[in-house]
């Protein structure tokens, strides 16, 4: 098991820097998840990691050794593809007992620990099939098989449950958590799906246009945001963000509504407010901060989704448990649960209040 | 499907009358190559339009086979075609690995440079080529033809397996370079068995260019002995007449291998030429 290192690594293609300022420290057993909208670099950094793509600058280290120049095969790193990347031409137990076959490993320590594998992920019977006689599901089990026989140092997951339906990615999360609790060893999973990184992850890592925003927990990110980015990104459905002007006693909004904040929020740099959809009430008309009309309810059951229309401020979106009895066109107040606010200045940082 | 099935019977005639008339025009000329190879000599001149000979004879054939220098002609042109098919699809093989897969300084002026090769008619280098390969002293070798088909057929053939290398996700790569392999054991393990499409595709190609060239071998070879099949054939053609009979036999022997080949390579080729054609 192994503790990893980024310093300062960089990655340029040319002139574009793709990636820059990367520190990063990850104990050994964590399970860091790289999170971002596409094209923010996550996948170019794993790969970096894996030695698929060269470091343009910094220094990665495996447990205190410079790994930089190190080729991909003496990292003893084991990586899962979004394509799964599984070899067309060989047979589910030849594919996952690849990495032995090129170590030279003994025929029967070879079968031994494919069949343990295959029995680990339900693969028992199809272990004479071709990857392309198999489901999705299969064949991202074939991968991570693959992955977890050899007993590396670390494992390496790009976006591996995005080609999967909604049903069996829940199911495939599990098990990549239940392996992680398993083998406790150190993971590194990029996806650019929030609800996975929250479910799985020890830490977070949130990257956009190639910067690390924040790392954090993922109770940290959700309720201490570092920026504005963070706090849209990570929360689902996205918190709301409205334009205010910070005064002495709170913000006053673009449409003159005050709304007045506890004193350790209160600052004149306070540009954007912004609150998650289940941290404002419904109340009656003509109570509350803001007084919105409701434009399309979704009731989930669970939670009701509400879509209003705030005058001169424009849509938000309420998130309350239970059943909601509110329709479309029906006037609302609407209150803030200040104390669960976060304030924005004009860069997107966040203004911290004291925690 | 059900579509098919339910089409009126004068359309299923009429598609399967289609694609026999298709065969038919196809395959004549092969079927009048066998007849007139088929027929008495005494013969050819007679009933020489008739569909089917009164006489069978595989006098022709002996004669071909024990008389003439044929033997010596195939094996030259066996050992040509398989030369230059097999340096080809090396070189090609290669240097369509390093187009799909690597960038590099002057990969565009390589590209366009080979392209710019295949602008030019045969014709205009022949004077060239023929005078190069005599400095060189290998007129009348067997070498100047490899040599030169190679040279001939590797731009195609390069772009023709760098579509199939481009059909090979570079993920698999990666994954047998993150499993312990080198790159040139990722090449040689995944890649290449993946590759066989291509090979054969390209072997296939080549080979049949090869087997059937005439002019750089008419102009390269002139002694008998290094004649290929081609220029081989051309000796039943004499100044007074014709030994249609024989020439014939000569071409049916000489389908063979051809015909050999590509029932080998089938399989390979069908699968080949289709996911190129969908991935180039």
């Amino acid at each position: 098991m192994a503790r990893i290192e980024l310093r300062d690594v960089a990655k340029r293609y040319g002139s574009v820097e793709v990636l820059r300022n990367i520190d990063l420290e990850i104990q050994d057993g964590e399970f860091i998840v790289l999170v971002g909208p596409s094209g923010c670099g996550k996948s170019t950094l794993l790969r970096m990691v894996a030695g698929l793509e060269p470091i343009s600058s910094g220094e990665f280290l495996i447990d205190g050794e410079r790994m930089n120049d190190v080729r991909p095969r003496d990292r003893d790193i084991a990586m899962v593809f979004q394509s799964y990347a599984l070899y067309p031409h060989m047979d589910v137990a030849r594919n996952m007992g690849f990495s032995m076959e090129i170590r030279k490993d003994p025929v029967a320590e070879r079968k031994s620990k494919v069949a343990q594998a295959a029995r680990t992920l339900g693969l028992t019977n199809l272990t004479d099939r071709l990857p392309k006689a198999l489901s999705g599901g299969q064949r991202q089990r074939v991968a991570m098989g693959r992955a977890i026989i050899r007993d590396p140092r670390a494992f390496l997951f790009d976006e591996p449950l995005s080609n999967l339906d909604a049903a069996l990615r829940v199911e495939m999360r599990l098990e990549i958590a239940r392996l992680h609790q398993q083998l406790s060893a150190t993971m590194i999973y990029v996806t650019h799906d929030q609800v996975e990184a929250l479910t799985l992850a020890d830490r977070i890592v949130v990257l956009n246009g190639g910067d690390i925003q924040q790392v954090g927990s993922p109770l940290e990110l959700y309720e201490r945001p570092a920026n504005k980015f963070v706090a849209q990104f990570i929360g689902s459905p996205t918190m709301n963000v409205v334009p205010v002007v910070g005064t002495e006693t709170g913000v006053t909004a673009g449409n003159g509504t005050e709304i007045k904040l506890q004193d350790e929020l209160r600052t004149a740099q306070a540009k954007e407010l912004g609150v998650r959809p289940e941290h404002i009430d419904v109340v009656d008309n003509g109570t509350g901060d803001l007084s919105a009309v409701a434009d399309v309810v979704e009731h989930l059951g669970s939670d009701t989704n509400i879509y209003v229309n705030v005058e001169g401020i424009g849509s938000m979106m309420v998130r309350k448990h239970g059943n909601i009895p509110v329709k479309p066109g029906e006037r609302l107040g609407l209150r803030i649960q200040t104390e669960n606010a976060h304030l924005f200045a004009k860069d997107g940082t966040a203004l911290r209040r004291v925690a | 499907m059900s579509a098919t099935q339910n089409r009126h019977p004068a359309m299923v005639l009429g598609k399967y009358a289609a694609l026999a008339f298709y065969l038919i025009f196809a395959l004549f000329p092969l079927y009048w190559l066998l007849k007139i190879g088929l027929t008495p000599d005494e013969l050819i001149y007679s009933e020489g339009t008739r569909l089917f000979p009164s006489e069978v004879t595989f006098s022709n054939f002996t004669t071909v086979i024990f008389q003439t220098d044929f033997v010596a002609y195939f094996r030259n042109s066996l050992v040509v075609s398989l030369g230059a098919a097999f340096f080809t699809t090396l070189f090609a093989a290669g240097a369509g690995y390093a187009f799909s897969r690597f960038v590099f300084k002057g990969k565009r002026i390589v590209i366009a440079i080979m392209l710019v090769t295949q602008m030019f008619p045969l014709l205009m280098i022949i004077a060239p080529i023929y005078k190069i390969v005599a400095e060189l002293g290998l007129l009348n070798s067997l070498i100047s033809l490899i040599v030169v088909y190679t040279a001939f057929n590797i731009p195609f053939a390069t772009f023709l397996m760098q579509s199939f290398f481009d059909g090979i996700p570079k993920d698999l790569e990666d994954a047998a370079m993150m499993d312990g392999c080198s790159r040139f054991q990722a090449l040689c393990k995944v890649v290449f068995p993946l590759t066989l499409p291509g090979l054969g595709a390209t072997l296939g190609f080549v080979f049949t260019a090869a087997w059937s060239e005439l002019l750089f071998a008419l102009m390269l070879i002139s002694k008998n002995d290094a004649m290929t099949f081609p220029v081989g054939l051309l000796t039943f053609v004499s100044k007074f007449s014709v030994d249609w009979g024989q020439m014939m036999a000569a071409g049916v022997l000489a389908l063979i291998p051809s015909c050999l080949f590509f029932i080998f390579i089938q399989r390979y080729l069908v699968q080949g030429l289709t996911s190129g054609a969908v991935k180039g």
